[in-house]
């Protein structure tokens, strides 16, 4: 390992600008003739707009123009899509609704935009918007899944009879309840996954020009795939053909999935710039984040899990409800089937699975990938049961998991995923070490002394990432491939620019990239900048998501990267009178083995780019580019304890201790996965204890403002324990499984198996507020006790 | 944020002057609740009267155990004081946990105690050490001016100039704070002096701050934590939100009583 590259803990490139408050977000750039787009948005979960009155508005100060959605469609600006075509059981494709960008006969969820004011400042834009009068005629409302799916609800979509989108399945149905039904024991829940509000720092943000004098737009806005985005903005919303339309995701704080979609605001943005031939801006506030981000997570779940005599598992049948909200934003079908279903082995060997998945409209925000998307909801279900099982049956938690590990590899699951590697009991092992697990129950009985309830529990997850073969993924209904792309330009001086399509909002790409490259071509970290976020620069890319840009972004970057070493040979070995096989290239140099014989790097980048002296029938210059599908998911797993400690008097948690052991297969920088794995936990933490969207009755958010909710603060977090025991992954070329994901998949479970240790009760639901675990005492009559 | 026109007051007859001549104006003293509610467009005065500078609003003078401190200082130089933590400390304690440091060092006591709001700390302080509201025309007991939820006997253009009390023998305030707003969700202040025990909870009640006379009573004949062990707690006027039912507040008060009452010793 160099000091620089692939395993050294370099400190982030990109950190000068962000530490410095230099970064450039998509709110600190300026247009020329720039104006502010303000949105009216439904105050009501579901009504019918009679009318919308924008003459008070229009006459006010600085108003550019008012625009609404029947302006919008008639322009031919298309409805939003859903990207992932998911059949349910009969064969029936999903029942997807219109979606579009501005409603203008019914409104589906509060925040729903209607109309949306241009004007020469963004208080006057405001202003005028709150005096636009629109007349609602209100519908009944379903807030949630079980109002939604019940006998007199509201149609929500016509096209969506009962307000379900598809009743999808995966596994083997006869044979997992034939295996229940010979089970010595069955352990049945009820899971609920409380819903999420994304909570990025930065807040989302557009900014959109358009330039009649070649019909061309550009659109700078907070996206974590900005190709994708120019993708669909052209091919399906119809807002300018993709050669006439540049998206630029400049530095973005934080997506966690809620900016890999295309929300209405950057269509609308796009479109009113071409009505009024003004740049249009428009900033999110945090209430509106509240009111449109999609929203994660949101399932009702039953569960039964089986097993043998001797504790083997012989059978999971899984049926889960997952709320779309309004409308089906561009991944949320894949999210609670493909994304979720297809992880219910977790790090077991269980040779019968059935899942059925009801997915449901409601009167809410939209639901999405939120980070994990389907993994932490998944993982939440297989760790929840079996530790309920384990204690259910008598079983040391840990025994039971050791005893129905998969151990041999490739591991084919009877739901798709089939495993590549790992060492699950290597993991176990390494965490309750760490969490010195033995010494848990004297640790008990001392907070027991001290009228502590005190709990540990674990969670054994595993996660598939690099989202994956791009025929695979088509065949399972996916709209695009998911493939990514690079270009590696080594310079006439020997720099190179590394352009890719995985796109950096937090992950630190800038640094953990350039690691690779270095390492590769034995160059300074410094002479190497990494490009993306531009579809004028970047060839293509799928985008940053799922922890796909090391396994796969970065894959392209080496393949990019063999392609350059092999014109590098070329020339160097012309150039030194040998043999390509006799070259080493390092130390900033190509040297011919065993000799003093050797030329810079620079000096082989500038002998590409002077050409006055190649081999025959080289082409002049020095750069490659490459596409790089994957062969199969990635699959990073670890075992995650949470120690904690329950005052029964109030029901506070305190956590004490966590520990995590995870297996990333090979990592490029250290000290940004632990990074990674930290934020990760403290947002699993969050789901685990604190956060939650709540809707009334009448789809009101009580939730709508940090006021109610809680994320996660420094006090609230311990001092996280993270280890590493890595196996490589067998199919990519740097042996890379992901790590960004994992944090946020793995806590939830330890987190509320231990605090159902602690107070012996495990019907406890998401978030463990100190209110609602202090009922549970209450209702359970736990006692303190040292065991 | 809608326009708004600011003024800034030199002193609290000013200030009076001022509010009496603006269209829709209110008076900005920290402004913790006041802006964000503005950027919010929750509200729209026409007028700002800062009073955080106004002379004869600021300052603290502790004369023997009588305390008196200025409505326009921050609850950063309460914390912070060491002549008011030489004789009333609980009152530095709850100070010095509102909130985040921008609060404490721009929030004031006279906006919080003018504000009521049924989750802030002050009032609960206010009512149990027995405090005077004084004001630029009258002094008012604590007893008589919080008047319920966000509602005080403040007269319209009535600006409050002060607070004063007796510090007490002993006193504490145990705090349960809301886990998204940090608010009380329950906070109660205990005080016990030469006039008996006096104890008052925040962020519980629906109405507001209150006094819980029962539990004045067992304290007065006993002071010990295990004086409350027989109380009961109605939830029937506690409230109830997404963060906890009545039930749960109803549990919160005696358990914060009681670590009010150890911890004022």
């Amino acid at each position: 390992m160099s000091s620089e590259g692939i395993g050294a803990p370099v400190k982030r490139k990109e950190d000068k600008r962000f530490t410095t408050g230099k970064g450039k977000y998509t709110d600190d750039i300026r247009m020329e003739n720039q104006a502010y787009a303000a949105f009216v948005r439904s105050p009501h979960a579901h009504a019918k707009v009679k009318g919308i009155n924008t003459s008070v508005a229009e006459a006010m100060d600085g108003v550019i123009a008012v625009l609404n959605g029947a302006e919008l469609t008639g322009d031919g600006i298309g409805n939003i899509i859903c990207g992932w075509a998911i059949s349910s059981k009969d064969g029936s494709p999903m029942n997807m609704g219109a979606w579009p960008a501005m409603a203008s006969e019914t409104v589906r969820y509060t925040g729903d935009a209607v109309a949306v004011v241009v004007a020469e400042t963004k208080a006057q834009a405001r202003a005028a918007a709150e005096a636009v009068d629109v007349d609602y005629e209100e519908l009944p409302v379903a807030a949630n899944i079980e109002a939604a799916l019940a006998s007199n609800a509201p149609q929500i979509h016509e096209n969506a009879p009962g307000n379900v989108i598809y009743d999808w399945e995966i596994g083997e149905k006869d044979a997992t309840d034939a295996a229940l039904a010979g089970a010595a024991h069955i352990t049945e829940m009820d899971i609920t996954n409380n819903r999420l509000a994304p909570n990025a720092m930065e807040a989302r943000a557009a900014i959109a020009t358009f330039d009649e004098s070649d019909d061309h737009y550009t659109l700078y806005t907070t996206s974590q795939n900005p190709h994708v985005a120019r993708l669909v903005l052209s091919a399906f919303y119809a807002v300018a053909p993709e050669n006439k339309l540049r998206v630029i995701a400049p530095d973005v704080g934080g997506g966690f999935g809620s900016k890999i979609y295309i929300y209405p605001e950057e269509i609308v943005c796009l479109w009113a710039s071409m009505k009024t031939k003004r740049s249009i801006k428009w900033t999110s506030d945090r209430s509106e984040a509240f009111l449109t981000d999609a929203h994660g997570r949101d399932h009702i779940t039953k569960a039964k899990m089986g097993f043998d005599a001797n504790g083997k598992i012989v059978g999971f049948k899984v049926a889960t409800k997952a709320n779309f909200g309004a409308y089906m934003s561009l991944f949320s079908s894949a999210v609670p089937t493909y994304l979720y279903a297809t992880l219910l082995s977790g790090t077991y060997n269980i040779p019968n699975i059935y899942c059925e998945v009801l997915a449901v409209y409601s009167n809410t925000n939209p639901v999405d990938a939120y980070r994990g998307a389907g993994r932490p909801e998944a993982s939440y279900v297989v760790e929840r049961m079996i530790e309920t099982a384990a204690r259910e049956m008598g079983k040391d938690p840990a025994e039971l998991r050791r005893e129905n590990f998969v151990r041999e590899f490739p591991h084919q699951t009877p739901v798709i995923m089939n495993y590549d590697s790992g060492d699950f009991e290597g993991n176990l092992n390494q965490a309750m070490t760490a969490a010195d697990w033995s010494g848990f129950p004297a640790r008990k009985a001392e907070a027991a002394a001290r009228g502590k309830m005190r709990g540990i529990g674990m969670a054994c997850y595993i996660e598939a990432c690099g989202i994956a073969p791009s025929a695979a993924v088509g065949s399972l209904g996916a709209g695009v491939g998911l493939w990514e792309s690079a270009e590696v330009r080594v310079n006439p001086v020997g720099t190179i620019e590394v352009l890719t399509g995985s796109h950096s909002h937090g992950q630190g790409h800038e640094t953990t990239f350039a690691q690779v490259v270095a390492e590769r071509f034995g160059v300074p970290l410094d002479s190497i900048n990494i490009v993306h976020g531009d579809t004028d620069k970047v060839q293509f890319g799928m985008g940053t998501y799922g922890s796909r840009s090391g396994p796969v972004g970065l894959s392209a970057i080496v393949k990019a990267c063999d392609k350059v070493e092999v014109k590098v040979r070329k020339i160097a070995a012309h150039l030194l009178e040998c043999n390509e096989d006799e070259l080493t290239i390092g130390d900033s140099q190509v040297k011919v083995e065993g000799t003093n014989k050797a030329l810079g790097w620079h000096e082989v980048g500038l002998a590409a780019y002077t050409a006055h002296n190649l081999p025959a029938d080289m082409e002049p210059g020095l750069k490659e580019g490459a596409f790089y599908d994957p062969e199969n998911f990635t699959f990073p797993m670890g075992c995650f304890i949470a120690e904690v400690e329950v005052d029964p008097d109030t029901g506070v948690t305190e956590i004490i201790k966590f520990v995590a052991s995870d297996d990333f297969g090979v990592i490029i920088n250290p000290m940004i996965v632990e990074g990674q794995v930290h934020g990760g936990i403290a947002q699993g933490i969050g789901q685990a204890m604190f956060e939650e969207v709540v809707y009334d009755d009448n789809g009101q958010q009580l939730s709508g403002s940090y006021m109610d909710y809680t994320m996660p603060r420094a006090d609230d977090l311990p001092s996280f324990v993270v280890e590493h025991h890595n196996t490589r992954c067998t199919t990519n070329p740097l042996g890379i499984k992901g790590c960004g994901e994992a944090g946020a998949i793995g806590t939830p479970p330890a987190i509320i198996n231990a605090i159902t240790n602690a107070i012996g009760d495990n019907n406890l639901s998401m978030p463990a507020t100190p209110s609602k675990v202090w009922a549970l005492i209450q209702s359970s009559g736990a006692k303190i006790a040292a065991e | 944020m809608h326009n708004t026109t600011y003024h800034k007051a030199r002193n609290a007859a000013d200030a009076a002057s001022l509010l009496s001549g603006a269209e829709d104006g209110t008076l900005l003293a920290g402004g913790q609740t006041l802006i964000p509610t503005m950027k919010a467009r929750l509200a729209a005065p026409t007028d700002l009267v800062d009073v955080s500078g106004a002379s004869d609003m600021r300052g603290i003078i502790v004369s023997g155990n009588r305390v008196t401190i200025g409505a326009a200082t921050t609850h950063a130089e309460v914390a912070g004081s060491s002549e008011i933590r030489a004789v009333c400390p609980s009152i530095c304690d709850l100070a010095a946990n509102i909130g985040d440091p921008a609060v404490r060092n721009r929030g004031t006591i006279g906006g919080s105690v003018a504000n009521n709001d049924p989750a802030a700390d002050y009032p609960a302080a206010m009512l149990a050490l027995g405090a005077t509201i004084q004001t630029n025309t009258r002094e008012i007991a604590a007893d008589e001016f919080f008047t319920g939820m966000f509602d005080t006997a403040l007269d319209e253009g009535e600006i409050i100039t002060g607070v004063s009390f007796t510090a007490p023998a002993k006193g504490a305030y145990a705090k349960f704070p809301n886990p998204a707003s940090r608010y009380a969700m329950c906070g109660v202040f205990v005080a016990s002096g030469d006039a008996g025990t006096r104890v008052a909870i925040t962020g519980a009640g629906s109405d507001g701050v209150f006094r819980a006379t029962d539990m004045e009573a067992a304290l007065n004949s006993n002071f010990s934590a295990s004086a409350l062990d027989g109380l009961s707690v109605d939830a029937a006027n506690m409230l109830s939100d997404i963060h906890g039912d009545s039930a749960y507040r109803a549990n919160l008060v005696k358990v914060m009583a009681k670590r009010a009452v150890t911890g004022a010793g």
